[in-house]
């Protein structure tokens, strides 16, 4: 099964969203079959939806130990934080 | 009207006895995505189903809905063709009964689109996306399995020659489609047939399945209620608890 049925993630972008998020995982032979099951399986054939699959072996994820030196903000450099900028209403997701 | 309201029997009746064994796969698929799939597809049918028996119901006149001609019509007064009610057998079978069946679905669906009927044009319109993704998914996989391995290969060819003989009654046109198409209402037979035909045989030649001849001898009689024995045992188990418990609310 995991030789001939490999691991796909599966990302979605829904009707209005602007960006793919994941949703899960699936098991498909190619991507063809991958894509297909996941609008079974995630979409329920929404409109307006684009899905992403991707190898599960095709991603790479950054360790728990690097935490601390890849996410620790620079919060006492106020100056990297776009901050002090009004944002206009229509830019709202931005 | 009577015409009108057989011709919709006819539709809803294929969904639903299709819908009817597609469930019977149910926790049972070659893989959990498959499962997922057929049930899709089922539940899709259901809804097409619903629908058209819906109509018929209104057209009828005498206080028959969906339920009522679902549950309480037997073998004889059912209108499916003889290609939804052959068994599931293996996965093969499941999968060329299917690719036949969304062959000929999608280009009848995508006719009646244009119905001068215009709520069977609106049923038509809501299930062309549905059948346009079926279409897809069946033939994708008869290409799969026909072109796969040499077992899977002998399994899809075998399936597609025990189907055929039930794939030609679509298009032997009766009183009622006749009616039908020169109302407007429906699609003419030659430009299904032609389209069917057409379809069958490029999905064949990339999956190096063999097609059938078009000329072959076609079983008939399930649009007019003259059924193979399948029938009587899928409705048996469909329609047991309404025959038992009539005029319930559920």
């Amino acid at each position: 099964m995991s030789k001939e049925w490999p691991l796909w993630e599966v990302f979605i972008r829904s009707q209005h969203g602007l960006a793919h998020k994941h949703v899960g995982s699936l098991h498909a032979p190619d991507a063809e079959m991958a894509i297909n099951n996941a609008r079974d399986v995630y979409t329920r054939r929404n409109e307006g939806v684009s899905i992403w699959v991707v190898r599960a072996s095709d991603i790479v994820a950054s360790s728990p130990f690097d935490k601390e030196a890849l996410f620790e903000p620079s919060n006492s450099k106020v100056y990297r934080h776009p901050t002090f900028f009004p944002i206009p209403e229509e830019v709202k997701n931005l | 009207m009577n015409q009108k309201f057989e011709y919709l029997l006819r539709q809803g009746d294929n969904a639903l006895i299709l819908a009817q064994q597609l469930c019977q796969w149910c926790g049972k698929g070659p893989a959990l995505e498959e499962d997922m799939a057929l049930s899709n597809i089922a539940l899709d049918l259901l809804g097409q189903t619903r629908m058209w028996l819906a109509y018929a119901g209104e057209l009828e006149g005498s206080g028959r809905d969906e339920d009522k001609l679902a549950f309480l019509r037997d073998a004889g007064q059912y209108r499916n063709c003889l290609l939804v009610e052959q068994p599931n057998g293996d996965y093969a079978q499941t999968l060329m009964r299917q690719f036949f069946f969304d062959t000929w679905h999608y280009f009848l669906i995508e006719g009646l689109t244009r119905s001068s009927d215009a709520r069977i044009a609106e049923i038509a319109e809501k299930s062309l996306k549905e059948v346009t993704y079926h279409l897809r998914r069946s033939s994708d996989l008869v290409v799969r399995l026909g072109d796969g391995t040499g077992v899977s290969h002998a399994k899809m060819q075998a399936a597609a020659d025990e189907l055929w003989t039930y794939t030609g009654e679509m298009f032997i046109y009766d009183d009622i489609d006749v009616a039908m198409v020169e109302q407007g209402v429906a699609p003419a037979a030659n430009t299904l047939r032609e389209a069917f035909l057409r379809a069958v045989a490029e999905v064949f030649g990339e999956a190096t399945l063999t097609m059938p001849s078009p000329d072959a001898y076609m079983q008939r009689g399930g649009k007019q209620g003259r059924h193979t024995e399948r029938l009587g045992y899928i409705l048996a188990e469909m329609q047991f608890l309404q025959r038992a418990y009539p005029g319930v609310e559920w």
